[in-house]
C-alpha cells in the first residue's frame, strides 16, 4: 500500500475502487498513465461486493437504444477482458455467455416480456440483438428442470455471466500489479481545481492529478458538484440469496437465478426504495424463494447458507451516467448500475479515451445533461 | 475412535435396546438417544465427508452445531448436521461426499 | 413446562421469546414465567441445559463423580421451569430476529423440517459461547476435535476418546475436562499448556479479587488433580497436527525443542467466546473486548442491546460462566417484564437486588482467569502460511495476510469478498475471529480498528422450500415481481 502519493507520482486519481473504478484504473494503467485509487474502508456500500454477476444484454435500452448498443458492445468484448485479466493475474474469472433466459411464471408477466422486448427493438436494428420468446414447452426442452408453473421464457444467445467476486479481485490484483496506487480509507471531503488539474483532500491528507475520475457509486451525488458534474443517482435495494453448494445443473444465466461455478445457486433479485437501509427483509427473501422453487423445484430441497442485500446505483432514469466537466476539463464522472456488464468497456474502450481527454462520441447520449433539459418527442 | 464408559442403561437401571443404523452401507449400531455424529464417532468413523473445495476428508469438530464439519447424507437427504439429528432407528446415514449431489435434495 | 415437538402448535405470538435452553435462557424463561408472561423457549440441541449442563436430563453418566458437582447444579434450573407454564421447543432453530411492524419482533423458526414465523413482544438472546477457533497447521484432520466436543460427548452419550489421546490448549474448561475424561477414564497421553508465561505478569494485578472468587477453591481443586494425575507440559509455543487421513501425532514445541507425540485423537481449546451470529444478524451493536480478546455485542446493566426489546444474556454477551449466566438471565427477564408493563421500575430493582449481588460474587476474579488464560498471538493469527483458517472455503493464513498487506485489505468484509473466508455454511463462525486477528496484524491495528463480519439471517441454515412456504406480503410481492 502506498503511503502517500504526490502529484508528480500520479496522471489520474480514480475516486471508489469498486469494479467500476477497478477497470478504468486497469484501463488506464495499460495505457501508461500514472494512477492513484482512493477508496473507503471494509465499510461502505459496496454495489461491486452485492451483485448478481451477470453481463446481460436482452431487455436492456428501451427508452435509450445507445444503451442497448453499449451494453451489447460490452458483453462483445467480455472474452477479451477475460483473456486480459487471465493474462495478467492468473485468475479465471469465469465468464461464460451461454445465453441467458428471463422466465415468466404467468401468461401475464410473458406477455408484458414480450411487449418490452418489441418496444425495445422497435428502436434498433432487430438483426443486431437476437432473442426468442419460448413457450413452456421449448424452455423445458431447453431447460428440462423447470417446474410446470414456467409457462414461458424470453432467451437471448448475447447473455452471460461471470464471478463477479473473482472479477473484483483480478482487477485489484491486476492494477496492483501494474502499480496502480490503491489507497483504503481515504474518503474525499473535497476536491479543488489547480493549476489544470485537481487537489483531492480528505482525512488522509492531499492528492494532486491532472486528471480525476468520479467511480464513487453512491458517493458520486456528494462528489460531482465538487467539479462541475451532475451525478444525482440514488440507491436501489436489492436482496440475494445463495444455496449451498451443489452439482452443476443450471447451465444458462437467468435474470432472477443463476448457478455461480463455484456451485451455489444464487437468487435475486428484489427492488426497493429504501434509502440506505440495507437490513436483509425476511418477506422478501420468502417471495424471491417461492418464485424460485416455481421455477426450479429441485431447489427447494437445498439449504440457504447466506442472504444479503445492497444498493444499486440508480440514475433517474436508470441508464448510466459518463461526463467530462465543461467547466473543470478532466474531471469525468461514471456511474452505472451495470459495472460488471460494461466492465469490458470501461477497460477497453472507456479508459483510453479518458486518458486522450475526451469520451466517444457514442457516450454523449449519456451525460447528465439528459436530466436537465425538457424533453423533446 | 470413542467407547462408551458403562453400558448404557436407562434412568430406571434397565438395559436399553440399542438402535441399528447403517453407515455407507455398513450395518452398525448405537445408543438410543445419541446424536448421528455422536453414534459414528461410537463406531469408529472419524471421517464423515469430503469438502466441496479441495476433497479433503472430515469430521465432526465442535458436536454443538456451530462448525458444520459433521455433515452427512441422512436418508437421501445431503448436508444435514449429524451432531443435532438424533439417531433413529432404521436410519441410512451416508458419507457427504463434496458439494451435495441433485439426487441428495428430495425432502 | 408445556414441550412443544411439532412447530404448528406454537401460537402466534408471545410475550417473550428466548433463544437457547442454557443457564441463562432456562432461568430468563422460568423467571418471565413465574411472573405471568407468556414464554416461548427455543433451543436447537434436542434436550435443555446448553453446552454446560448439556444432556442433564438424559445423560448415561450416572457415576456423579465423573461429571463432578458444578454439573448436576443445572438439574434445578430445569426443574424450576417445569413447574412454570412457559413453552419449551427443543430441536427447534431461530434463523432469523427482525423488528415486526406491531413495535415487536418476528421470530424465524424452523423444527422438523417446517419454518414459521412467530411474534414476540420481547426478545432474549440466550445464545452462549462457543470455543474460541484454535488454528494450527492440520486443524482440520478428522481425529482432531474441540475439547468441548468431547465433553459433549461425555455428557451426552457417556462416551470417551477410545486411543490415546492429547489435550491442548489453555483454559479453566481445558482442566476441567482433563479432569473428566481421567476420570471416565480416557488414556490421555499428554496435556499441552499453551498458557503464556507472561500472562501472569498481566494477571497479576487481579490476583486478590481471584482470591476472593469462587473459582479459585474450584480452580485450585481442579488444577491439581489434573497436574497430580496427568502428563502436564508447560510452555508450549508451537503445535501441529500431524496426520494423512486421520490424526496420528501432534508435533510441540516448547522451550525451543520440538518433539512429537503419537496420538489417536486430539482435543483443542482456548477459550471461550460469545457466539455472536444471531444478534449481529439482527442488528445488535458490538465491540471488541481487549481483555476477553473477542467481539462481544455491547449491553447495559440489563443485558438490553443497543436494539429496544433485545437483550442478550449469559455468554453471548461476554464470557461470565455458568452461574453468571444464570443469574443474568434473571436480571434480563426482569427488566423485559418491566418493559412489558409487568413490573414497575421500583419492583424490578427490587426483585433484581439480591441476584446483582450473586452476580457481582459470580464475576468475581474472572479478569483475572480472562488475562491469565488469554491465549498466545501464535495461536489467535497463525504463523504458518499454509495454515487453514477458514475451514468451510478452505482460505489459508497466507492467503489473508497476502490480500491484506498486498492487495490493502482493511477488513474482513473485504477479505470476505476477495478470498471466500466467512462465506461457508457456518458462516465465519470459525474463521471471524483468526481473520480479524489476522488483518490487524499485518496493519499493525487492534481488532476493534477491523471490525467484524456483517452478518445476515438466516444464521442457521434453513432450506429454500421452507423460506418459499413462508406466508408472502404485499409489499414483498411487489418488490420482486416486476
Amino acid at each position: 500500500m502506498a503511503t502517500h502519493t504526490s502529484s508528480s507520482e500520479t496522471d489520474v486519481v480514480v475516486v471508489g475502487g469498486g469494479v467500476v473504478g477497478g477497470a478504468i484504473a486497469l484501463g488506464l494503467a495499460r495505457s501508461g498513465a500514472r494512477v492513484t485509487i482512493l477508496d473507503e474502508g471494509d465499510v461502505a456500500f459496496r454495489a461491486s461486493r452485492g451483485n448478481f454477476a451477470l453481463v446481460w444484454v436482452q431487455s436492456k435500452g428501451l427508452g435509450m437504444p445507445d444503451y442497448a448498443s453499449w451494453s451489447r458492445r460490452s458483453a462483445d468484448q467480455w472474452h477479451q477482458l477475460a483473456g486480459v485479466l487471465n493474462e495478467e493475474t492468473g485468475i479465471d474469472v469465469a465468464h461464460s455467455q451461454p445465453g441467458g433466459f428471463m422466465l415468466c411464471l404467468s401468461e401475464d408477466e410473458l406477455e408484458q416480456r414480450r411487449q418490452t422486448m418489441q418496444r425495445l427493438h422497435n428502436q434498433m436494428s432487430l438483426a443486431d440483438f437476437p432473442y426468442e420468446i419460448l413457450d413452456h414447452d421449448e424452455t423445458k426442452r431447453r431447460m428440462p428442470d423447470i417446474g410446470k408453473d414456467v409457462v414461458g421464457a424470453v432467451y437471448s444467445p448475447l447473455d452471460g455471466h461471470v464471478n463477479s467476486l473473482k472479477l473484483f479481485r483480478a482487477l485489484r490484483e491486476a492494477t496492483q500489479r501494474r502499480g496502480v496506487a490503491y489507497r483504503p480509507n481515504c474518503t474525499v471531503d473535497s476536491i479543488t481545481p489547480r493549476d489544470g488539474g485537481f487537489l483531492l483532500r480528505g482525512a488522509f491528507g492531499e492528492v494532486a492529478a491532472a486528471k480525476v475520475v468520479l467511480t464513487a457509486g453512491l458517493g458520486n451525488a456528494r462528489l460531482a458538484p465538487m467539479v462541475g458534474l451532475d451525478a444525482p443517482v440514488k440507491p436501489s435495494k436489492g436482496q440475494i440469496i445463495v444455496t449451498e453448494k451443489t452439482a452443476p445443473f443450471l447451465h444458462n444465466p437467468m435474470v432472477t437465478i443463476r448457478q455461480t461455478d463455484e456451485g451455489g445457486v444464487m437468487i435475486g433479485d428484489s427492488q426497493e426504495d429504501r434509502g440506505f437501509d440495507t437490513v436483509v427483509r425476511q418477506p422478501i427473501l420468502s417471495v424471491m424463494a417461492e418464485r424460485a422453487v416455481r421455477m426450479f423445484p429441485r431447489l427447494a430441497g437445498l439449504n440457504v447458507v447466506r442472504s444479503w442485500s445492497a444498493l444499486r446505483v440508480m440514475s433517474p432514469d436508470g441508464f448510466p451516467i459518463y461526463d467530462q466537466s465543461e467547466t473543470c476539463p478532466g474531471a469525468f464522472v461514471v456511474t452505472c448500475h451495470s459495472g460488471v456488464t460494461l466492465a469490458a468497456n470501461h477497460t477497453l474502450t472507456l479508459a483510453p479515451a479518458i486518458l486522450s481527454g475526451a469520451l466517444p462520441e457514442t457516450l454523449a447520449a449519456f451525460s447528465a445533461r439528459r436530466f436537465h433539459v425538457p424533453a423533446h418527442s | 475412535m470413542f467407547r462408551p464408559i458403562a453400558e448404557a442403561k436407562a434412568s430406571d437401571g434397565t438395559r436399553v435396546a440399542p438402535v441399528g443404523f447403517t453407515f455407507d452401507g455398513r450395518a452398525m449400531t448405537a445408543r438410543a438417544g445419541d446424536t448421528v455424529a455422536a453414534a459414528l464417532l461410537a463406531n469408529g468413523v472419524q471421517a464423515c465427508r469430503q469438502t466441496p473445495v479441495s476433497g479433503a476428508p472430515r469430521g465432526p469438530y465442535c458436536m454443538m452445531g456451530v462448525c458444520f464439519e459433521c455433515l452427512v447424507v441422512i436418508d437421501g437427504i445431503g448436508n444435514r448436521q449429524g451432531c443435532l439429528v438424533p439417531l433413529r432407528d432404521g436410519m441410512r446415514i451416508q458419507t457427504q461426499a463434496g458439494r451435495r449431489q441433485p439426487d441428495e435434495v428430495q425432502s | 413446562m408445556k414441550t412443544i415437538a411439532e412447530i404448528g402448535l406454537l401460537a402466534e405470538q408471545y410475550d417473550i421469546a428466548i433463544v437457547g435452553a442454557g443457564p441463562a435462557g432456562l432461568s430468563a424463561a422460568a423467571r418471565a414465567a413465574e411472573l405471568g408472561l407468556s414464554v416461548l423457549l427455543a433451543d436447537e440441541n434436542p434436550a435443555p441445559g446448553g453446552q454446560i449442563y448439556r444432556a442433564i436430563t438424559t445423560t448415561p453418566v450416572t457415576d456423579r463423580s465423573v461429571l463432578g458437582e458444578d454439573y448436576w447444579k443445572g438439574g434445578a434450573l430445569i426443574a424450576r421451569l417445569e413447574r412454570t407454564d412457559a413453552v419449551y421447543a427443543p430441536g427447534c432453530t431461530v434463523w432469523s430476529v427482525a423488528p415486526d411492524e406491531a413495535g415487536g419482533f418476528e421470530l424465524g423458526l424452523s423444527l422438523g423440517g417446517q419454518a414459521r414465523l412467530v411474534a414476540a413482544r420481547q426478545i432474549i438472546l440466550a445464545t452462549g459461547a462457543q470455543e474460541r477457533p484454535f488454528p494450527i497447521p492440520g486443524w482440520t484432520l478428522p481425529g482432531v476435535m474441540t475439547a468441548g466436543a468431547a465433553q459433549i460427548v461425555l455428557k451426552s452419550s457417556g462416551l470417551v476418546p477410545g486411543g490415546r489421546t492429547v489435550i491442548a490448549g489453555c483454559g479453566p474448561l481445558l482442566y476441567l475436562l482433563a479432569g473428566q475424561l481421567a476420570a471416565a477414564g480416557a488414556n490421555i497421553v499428554a496435556v499441552l499448556d499453551t498458557t503464556p508465561r507472561r500472562n501472569w505478569l498481566a494477571a497479576i494485578a487481579a490476583f486478590p479479587d481471584f482470591l476472593r472468587s469462587p473459582y479459585l477453591a474450584k480452580g485450585l481443586k481442579l488444577m491439581t488433580q489434573a497436574r497430580g494425575k496427568l502428563p502436564f507440559r508447560t510452555g508450549v509455543t508451537s503445535l501441529a497436527a500431524e496426520g494423512t487421513d486421520t490424526v496420528t501425532g501432534v508435533k510441540v514445541t516448547r522451550g525451543g525443542a520440538t518433539e512429537t507425540i503419537a496420538c489417536d485423537a486430539l482435543l483443542l481449546h482456548q477459550g471461550v467466546i460469545p457466539g455472536i451470529n444471531l444478534s449481529n444478524a439482527a442488528g445488535c451493536a458490538q465491540a471488541f473486548d481487549a481483555v476477553q480478546r473477542c467481539w462481544t455485542p455491547t449491553v447495559d446493566d440489563w443485558f438490553a442491546s443497543s436494539i429496544p426489546g433485545i437483550a442478550i444474556a449469559g455468554d453471548g454477551a461476554g464470557i461470565g460462566g455458568a452461574e453468571s449466566a444464570a443469574l443474568r438471565g434473571e436480571i434480563a427477564a426482569l427488566d423485559a417484564a418491566r418493559r412489558l408493563g409487568r413490573l414497575s421500575e421500583a419492583e424490578r430493582d427490587e426483585k433484581a437486588a439480591p441476584t446483582r449481588a450473586g452476580l457481582a460474587r459470580s464475576l468475581r476474579g474472572r479478569r483475572f482467569l480472562d488475562l491469565l488464560y488469554r491465549p498466545a498471538e501464535a495461536f489467535l493469527a497463525p504463523p504458518a502460511d499454509e495454515t487453514i483458517v477458514c475451514r468451510c472455503e478452505e482460505v489459508t493464513a497466507g492467503q489473508i495476510r497476502d490480500t491484506a498487506s498486498r492487495l490493502g485489505v482493511t477488513g474482513p468484509n473485504q477479505m470476505k469478498a476477495f478470498l471466500r473466508c466467512g462465506m461457508g455454511p457456518c458462516q465465519g463462525r470459525l474463521c471471524g475471529p483468526t481473520v480479524v486477528e489476522l488483518i490487524a496484524q499485518v496493519h499493525g491495528v487492534s481488532p476493534a480498528e477491523t471490525g467484524y463480519y456483517r452478518l445476515r439471517p438466516p444464521v442457521k441454515p434453513i432450506t429454500l422450500g421452507e423460506l418459499a412456504a413462508l406466508p408472502p406480503t404485499e409489499f414483498a410481492v411487489k418488490a420482486v415481481v416486476r
